[in-house]
């Protein structure tokens, strides 16, 4: 096995037995990255001279005698986190030039352990896409066939983990951004329960749902990750007082005597039969381990995409007005007056994708029109929470397909958006809860496309879905399987 | 029709976006797709459910009211776009 394939575990023991260094490390998967990233584009940012510093500096860490499971190991984050001194694009032109001043604490947290940030990952413009076609920095391509998108809004970060570049990554989940494109490219992904990762410094698209989470190649990198990302952050008003946890210590627990409910919703029309097929086997092998899978029904799950369809752009089109092209923006030549100011910099700053949601959320927050979409979607956001707390009642776990389809060629859903926006179709009810959610990689198509099977739980129990994923990863071998991919040494 | 030219044009002034004239269809088209597609929830009861605006069922939180940041005005001004001694300049706003 080569370098650029070895878990979080195997890294720190080539560390601490002294096989190689954080710089070597470093220097080799900054090789791949220039060898691979032109085909694939999942790097926007690329900060070479800062990581082979930080590298040499968790060098010097072990070297006096530290230790720790992220200690020299590197990452790169989602273009989302503000990162001080490199610039923050969230895959628009609207932050092109942008450099923020201070680290997210996401950010903050893992420097803090010594990993060492290779750069900054490529995105859906402001985390709005399912696809990574609407980024101003062009569409990501994914690893397992480059005519195929990786999926999005966290596409960079899925594909760079999946092609080798990165052992893991950051990335964040408003409707499905971190599940959708993990599923999509073969890895392991997890959005926390709300409140779990601060997201101070992680620039918001929809504040009652954005939710940052680890994306990685098993359940195990991801706890490791989780273990450091998690915890309560007084700088963010949503955080959890308990948002912090041992997510390593229950890893190891038999499924025996779990309860798996598969909702019948998951698995109707619309549903790809290769992914049906797959889903249904990952569901037979936890009952193989000892698992009691019952099905149960969440029967205003059908309403989760129009439901998010007003709530997420009514914040967003909240949250996005900052941007102005007054104090760190895009800001337009010439303009008549201040509101053509504001009014032509967001036009040029925006993709088109950024503007219809805004548009749409400004609709549904106008006069006239706020009780009967706003408001009623913010009711049926109620009954969906309602329909998982009578299934928590009975089941430990909810298990279904991630995606309706393996991955879409690249333009195959931009003439239409609502067939891009029912890419999330199994995703978006947890954030509306949001409850936390994973994905883990579960079987193949004919074609050779990855197949992602979600896990859903209780608030608080992301332990217990990492814990099932890595029994279900003790005991096959999907999560292993690598793209065939030809780096082209540098 | 919910859109009309006239309520993208408005829609678009209150988002202050400056859409062209000649992008005002398309985007009436798409903007009636997505509608569309939100239309469905009309239908759904919901006599007496409460509305849910966040997932978690916690106060607001306070912090003591002490300054914890500390001046910061030159690297925040270092991003501004057009910046004239320690301001930011926009367009004349008062003749």
């Amino acid at each position: 096995m080569e370098l650029h394939e070895f878990s979080l575990r195997e890294l720190r023991q080539g560390l601490q037995e002294r096989d190689f260094s954080s710089v070597e490390l470093t220097t080799t998967l900054l090789k791949r990255i220039s060898a691979l990233n032109p085909a694939l584009n999942a790097f926007v940012t690329v900060t070479e001279s800062k990581a082979l510093a930080a590298a040499a500096t968790a060098d010097a860490r072990r070297a006096a005698g530290e230790d720790g499971p992220l200690l020299g190991i590197p990452m790169a984050h989602k273009d989302i986190f503000c990162t001080a001194g490199v610039r923050t694009t969230c895959g628009s032109k609207m932050l092109e030039h942008f450099v923020a001043p201070y680290n997210a604490t996401v950010v903050e947290r893992l420097a803090v352990e010594g990993m060492v940030m290779l750069g900054k990952l490529n995105m859906d413009e402001f985390a709005m896409g399912s696809s990574n076609e609407t980024s101003y920095f062009g569409p990501v391509r994914n690893p397992w066939h480059t005519d195929m998108v990786p999926g999005g809004s966290s596409g960079g970060s899925a594909a760079a983990v999946a092609a080798g570049l990165i052992p893991v990554a950051t990335g964040t989940d408003t409707g499905g951004s971190i599940r959708q494109p993990a599923a999509l490219c073969g890895i392991t992904g997890i959005k926390p329960t709300y409140g779990r990762v601060s997201r101070y410094g992680m620039i918001a698209f929809a504040s009652s749902l954005d939710q940052g989470g680890p994306m990685a190649r098993n359940a195990e990198d991801c706890a490791l990750m989780l273990n450091v990302m998690a915890a309560h952050d007084p700088r963010d008003s949503t955080s959890h007082p308990a948002a912090a946890s041992d997510f390593l210590r229950g890893l190891d627990r038999p499924l025996q005597g779990l309860r798996v409910g598969v909702p019948e919703e998951f698995f109707g029309a619309g549903l790809d039969p290769e992914v049906a097929a797959a889903v249904q086997a990952g569901i037979a092998e936890l009952a193989r381990q000892g698992a009691a899978v019952q099905s149960i029904r969440l029967p205003n799950n059908p309403h989760a995409v129009s439901t998010y369809y007003v709530l997420a752009p009514a914040e967003a089109s909240s949250n996005l007005a900052r941007f102005d092209g007054v104090r760190y923006t895009h800001r337009a030549a010439n303009p008549a007056d201040l509101t053509d100011l504001y009014q032509q910099s967001r036009y040029e700053g925006f993709g088109a994708e950024v503007r219809r949601r805004l548009l749409v959320g400004t609709y549904v927050l106008s006069a006239g029109y706020y009780d009967a979409y706003y408001r009623k979607a913010q009711q049926v956001r109620s009954l969906i929470r309602e329909d998982f707390r009578r299934a928590f009642a009975e089941v430990d776990v909810i298990v279904g397909p991630t995606t309706p389809t393996p991955a879409f060629p690249l333009g195959a859903k931009n003439a239409d958006p609502v067939a891009m926006y029912l890419a999330d179709i199994y995703t978006i009810a947890v954030n509306l809860a949001g409850i936390p959610a994973l994905s883990v990689p579960c079987g193949f198509t004919a074609a050779g496309l990855p197949i992602g099977m979600q896990l859903m739980g209780d608030y608080f129990a992301d332990d217990l879905l990492l814990n099932v994923a890595h029994r279900y990863q003790q005991e096959t071998q999907w999560h292993r399987a690598r793209p065939p991919l030809q780096a082209r040494e540098a | 029709m919910a859109f009309d030219h006239d309520t993208v044009r408005r829609t678009a002034h209150l988002a202050r976006i400056a859409l062209p004239q000649t992008e005002i269809p398309a985007v009436a088209d798409q903007l009636e797709r997505i509608m569309g597609l939100v239309e469905e929830l009309r239908a759904i009861e919901t006599t007496g459910v409460p509305t849910m605006a966040h997932p978690l069922d916690l106060d607001q939180p306070l912090r003591p009211d002490t300054v914890g940041n500390h001046d910061q005005r030159e690297v925040l001004m270092a991003s501004a776009p057009a910046a004239e001694h320690g301001l930011f300049l926009v367009p004349k706003v008062i003749e």
